[in-house]
C-alpha cells in the first residue's frame, strides 16, 4: 500500500510541474482570480515584456475592493461609479481594459454576477475540490473550504501566473485543526475561527497549511466552512483546507461552471480520493472543543485578540513576555479600552454586516433573524452589504432587504465595502464598529476607526441594542 | 530589480510584534496603478498627524532614520493583507533589509521579489540586537548576503538562513519570471496530462 497522504499533500503532488534541485517547486495553478487593486502593475509587467496571458480560460476577474456600494438613484452602473473617486474609477476601468485586451472573463460592475472575488468564485462553481487557486488577495484561503489549495499572492506573482500559469513555491508544513462537539445556540462558524486564532495567535499558523477536521466541521454548511477557511490567513497560515464531502458536492451540483453530466460523475469520483488518508501524518495538531465555545468578539487590533462575549479584556499580568504586554497596552490605547473591563455593553456607533468572511446568504439570514421586528438602536449606523449581486437578488427574493430596511439599516450593492474602507464606506476617527469582517487592524475600517470583529448574529444584536450584546439574550426572548 | 549589494547602514528600530501590512501602507493608498512614490505614505497613520504634518516622535521622522536601509521589527512582521505595495513602500523609502523573528508568508515572498531582504533571527539574538540598538542607536550594521552574515557594531557576526534560489535571484537582481518561463514546454506537457478542469472561457 502506498504511503498515506494528507489532503494538502495530494493536491500539492498533483500540481507539481517540476522541481529542480536547489530551487522551489514549479506549481501549476488551475484557477487564477484577479481584482482591480492588486493586478494593474502585473498587466503593465506583461506589456513591458511583450507577454500574453498563458491561460485566459483559467483566469477570472471581478471588481470588488474599490467599487462603491451606494445604490445609484437610477440603478445605473455609471451612477454608482459616480460615488467613486477618480483614482478608483481609473483602477476599475483599467481592470476592464486589461481583461478585454488579454481575453479574460470579467465580472465587472455592470455584470449581474459582480461581487467579492471570494464569493463569486464559489457561487459560480469556478472553485472546485482538488484545484490550486490563487489571487492577489490574502483571503483566497476561503476557497480551501472545497478541498482546494488556495492562497493569496503578491502582484509579482500575479504576473508570474498570468504569464506562465505556474508559481514557484516552497512546500509548506501541515497542521490538522480538529474541531469536535456540537455548537451551542447563537454560536457559529465565525466564533470557531475567532476562538482558534485567539488560541494559536496571529502568527500561530506561519509556514503551515491548516486542515480543519472533526465532527463540528463535517456538520457545517459550505458557507460556514468558507467563513472558517477565509480567516486562516489571520492565524498566519499559508492556506486552510477542508476535505470535500457530500455537503461540498451538493453545493457545487448545478453551479454554472461546475462539471455537468458524465463529467460531473467523473469529477466526484476524483474528488472522493482527496480526503486525508487514515494514518497520514501532520507536522502539528491543534484541537478545539466546539461545545465549550461562546460567541466571540475581539477587543484589540489584531484578530488574535479575541475573547468570549461575556469575558473580560485581558490584563498585562495575563502575558509573560514584555513584547506581548506592550502589544496589549498599545492596542488598548488605540481602542480606548481598559484592561480587565468587560466588553459586554460597550457602546457601538456602526455595525457592518458583509465582507468575504460573512456576506453570504446564510449570513444575511442569520442577521435578519435577529433584526426582524426590531429597530436599529438610536444613533447607530448599520450597513448590510451582500457579497455579490446574486446574493443581493436572493436576499431580496426572500424579503431580507425589507427586514433590514424596516429596521433602519442601509441595504447596499455588493462589494468589499467597509471591510477595507477603500470605496468611501468607512468609519470616522474614534468610532466603534461591530463588524463581521476579518481584520480589526488599526485604521482598517477607516483612519482612527475601532473594530470589534464578531459573527453576523452578534453584529445584528449590536445593531438593535446599540452596544456589544450577547445575542443569546435576544434569541431567548 | 537591482542586484542586492552589501549594506552598511544605521538601523531604524520599530520592535513591535505583528506589524500588519495595513500599517505599513494603509489601503487608501492602494488606488494606484503603478508602484511609484509609495515611500511617502510608508507607515502613514503612525507617521503623520491628520493634517499631514509629521509626528516628530515617530522613528521614521527622526533625522537619524534618514538614509537608513535596515528596519528592525518584532515578530510576524508584514502579517495580514497580500499587498505588494508594502515592500514597494519600504524599498521606495530606502529600506533594503528587515530584521525580525518571523515574517508573514506573503510579505516575505513579496519582499524577495523586490530586492528587500527579510532576515529572520531567533528570539535570543533578537533580544541581544534590541539591547545593542538601545545602547548604540546610531551605529551601523553590516549585511553581507553572499556570506549570509549580519555583523553588529560590537563585532558579533550573526549567520542568517536564506533559501539558495532566492539568494541567487537577489544577488543577480533577477526576477523569477525568467526561470518560470524557461519551463514552458514542461508546463505544456503537464497541461496535456493534467485532468481537464472545468474552467472555460
Amino acid at each position: 500500500m502506498s504511503q498515506p497522504l494528507t489532503l494538502f499533500q495530494k493536491v500539492w503532488n498533483e500540481h507539481l510541474v517540476t522541481q529542480q534541485p536547489g530551487a522551489p517547486a514549479v506549481l501549476y495553478i488551475d484557477l487564477h482570480l484577479i481584482h482591480e487593486v492588486t493586478s494593474p502593475q502585473a498587466f503593465t509587467g506583461l506589456r513591458e515584456k511583450n507577454l500574453a496571458v498563458r491561460r485566459p480560460d483559467r483566469t477570472v476577474a471581478t471588481v470588488d475592493h474599490a467599487i462603491p456600494t451606494l445604490p445609484s438613484k437610477d440603478g445605473s452602473v455609471a451612477g454608482r461609479l459616480a460615488f467613486a473617486d477618480d483614482l478608483s474609477r481609473k483602477q476599475i476601468a483599467q481592470l476592464e481594459t486589461n481583461a478585454n485586451q488579454f481575453g479574460i472573463r470579467s465580472y465587472g460592475p455592470a455584470s449581474s454576477q459582480n461581487g467579492i472575488v471570494h464569493v463569486v468564485g464559489p457561487e459560480l462553481g469556478f472553485t472546485q475540490p482538488g484545484m490550486t487557486i490563487v489571487c492577489g488577495d490574502s483571503h483566497t484561503s476561503t476557497h480551501g473550504a472545497f478541498g482546494a489549495l488556495a492562497f493569496g499572492i503578491g502582484t509579482s506573482e500575479v504576473e508570474h501566473v498570468l504569464a506562465t500559469q505556474c508559481l514557484l513555491q516552497h512546500q509548506p508544513k501541515t497542521c490538522e485543526v480538529k474541531v469536535e462537539g456540537k455548537l451551542g445556540t447563537g454560536v457559529s462558524a465565525k466564533d470557531i475561527i475567532l476562538a482558534l486564532i485567539a488560541k494559536i495567535g496571529v502568527g500561530g499558523g506561519i509556514g503551515y497549511v491548516l486542515e480543519y477536521s472533526g465532527s463540528t466541521i463535517r456538520a457545517l454548511s459550505m458557507e460556514e466552512r468558507m467563513t472558517i477557511c477565509n480567516m486562516s490567513i489571520e492565524a498566519g497560515a499559508r492556506a486552510g483546507m477542508i476535505a470535500p464531502d457530500e455537503v461540498t458536492y451538493a453545493y457545487l451540483a448545478g453551479k454554472p461552471f461546475a462539471p455537468q453530466g458524465a463529467e460531473w460523475d467523473a469529477a466526484v469520483a476524483r474528488w472522493e480520493t482527496l480526503p486525508t488518508d487514515a494514518g497520514a501524518v501532520f507536522d502539528k495538531t491543534v484541537t478545539l472543543d466546539a461545545s465549550a465555545l461562546e460567541p466571540m468578539i475581539t477587543f484589540g487590533t489584531n484578530p488574535g485578540m479575541g475573547i468570549p462575549i461575556n469575558g473580560k479584556i485581558p490584563t498585562t499580568s495575563d502575558f509573560s513576555e514584555s513584547s506581548q504586554q506592550a502589544a496589549l497596552e498599545k492596542s488598548l490605547l488605540y481602542m480606548g479600552l481598559k484592561a480587565g473591563d468587560p466588553i459586554l455593553g460597550h457602546p457601538v456607533d456602526v455595525v457592518f454586516i458583509g465582507s468575504c468572511t460573512n456576506s453570504r446568504i446564510s449570513d444575511l439570514r442569520l442577521a435578519a433573524s435577529v433584526m426582524k421586528n426590531r429597530q436599529v438602536a438610536q444613533g447607530v449606523r448599520v450597513l448590510v452589504v451582500p457579497g455579490s449581486q446574486q446574493i443581493k437578488r436572493q436576499a431580496e427574493a426572500e424579503g431580507l432587504d425589507k427586514i433590514f430596511k424596516d429596521a433602519g439599516a442601509e441595504w447596499r450593492e455588493a462589494g468589499c465595502s467597509m471591510c477595507i474602507a477603500m470605496n468611501g464606506d468607512q468609519l470616522t476617527p474614534g468610532q466603534y464598529a461591530v463588524s463581521t469582517s476579518n481584520r480589526n487592524f488599526e485604521g482598517r475600517q477607516g483612519k482612527g476607526g475601532r473594530t470589534f470583529l464578531a459573527s453576523p448574529l452578534t453584529a445584528a444584536a449590536a445593531a438593535v441594542t446599540g452596544q456589544v450584546t450577547d445575542v443569546r439574550t435576544l434569541l431567548d426572548e | 530589480m537591482q542586484p542586492f549589494k552589501n549594506i552598511n547602514s544605521r538601523v531604524v528600530a520599530l520592535p513591535l510584534n505583528d506589524i500588519d501590512t495595513d500599517q505599513i501602507i494603509p489601503a487608501r493608498f492602494l488606488k494606484v496603478t503603478d508602484k511609484v512614490g509609495l515611500g511617502a505614505n510608508l507607515f502613514s497613520d503612525w507617521r503623520y498627524f491628520s493634517d499631514g504634518s509629521p509626528k516628530p516622535e515617530f522613528i521614521l521622522n527622526k533625522p537619524e532614520s534618514k538614509g537608513a536601509a535596515i528596519l528592525f521589527a518584532g515578530d510576524n512582521f508584514g502579517c495580514g493583507s497580500s499587498r505588494e505595495h508594502a515592500p514597494w513602500a519600504l524599498t521606495d523609502f530606502g529600506f533594503r533589509a528587515v530584521v525580525a523573528t518571523s515574517f508573514g508568508d506573503i510579505f516575505r515572498n513579496n519582499s524577495l521579489k523586490n530586492g528587500l531582504l527579510p532576515i529572520q533571527v531567533d528570539p535570543t539574538t533578537h533580544t541581544l540586537m534590541h539591547e545593542l540598538l538601545d545602547e548604540l542607536p546610531r551605529a551601523e550594521w553590516n549585511i553581507d548576503l553572499e556570506a549570509q552574515t549580519l555583523t553588529l557594531p560590537n563585532g558579533t557576526s550573526v549567520h542568517f538562513a536564506i533559501d539558495p534560489f532566492a539568494k541567487t535571484c537577489l544577488i543577480k537582481g533577477k526576477d523569477e519570471l525568467g526561470y518560470l518561463l524557461s519551463f514552458a514546454s514542461q508546463t505544456a506537457a503537464y497541461e496535456q496530462t493534467h485532468h481537464k478542469q472545468q474552467v472555460t472561457a
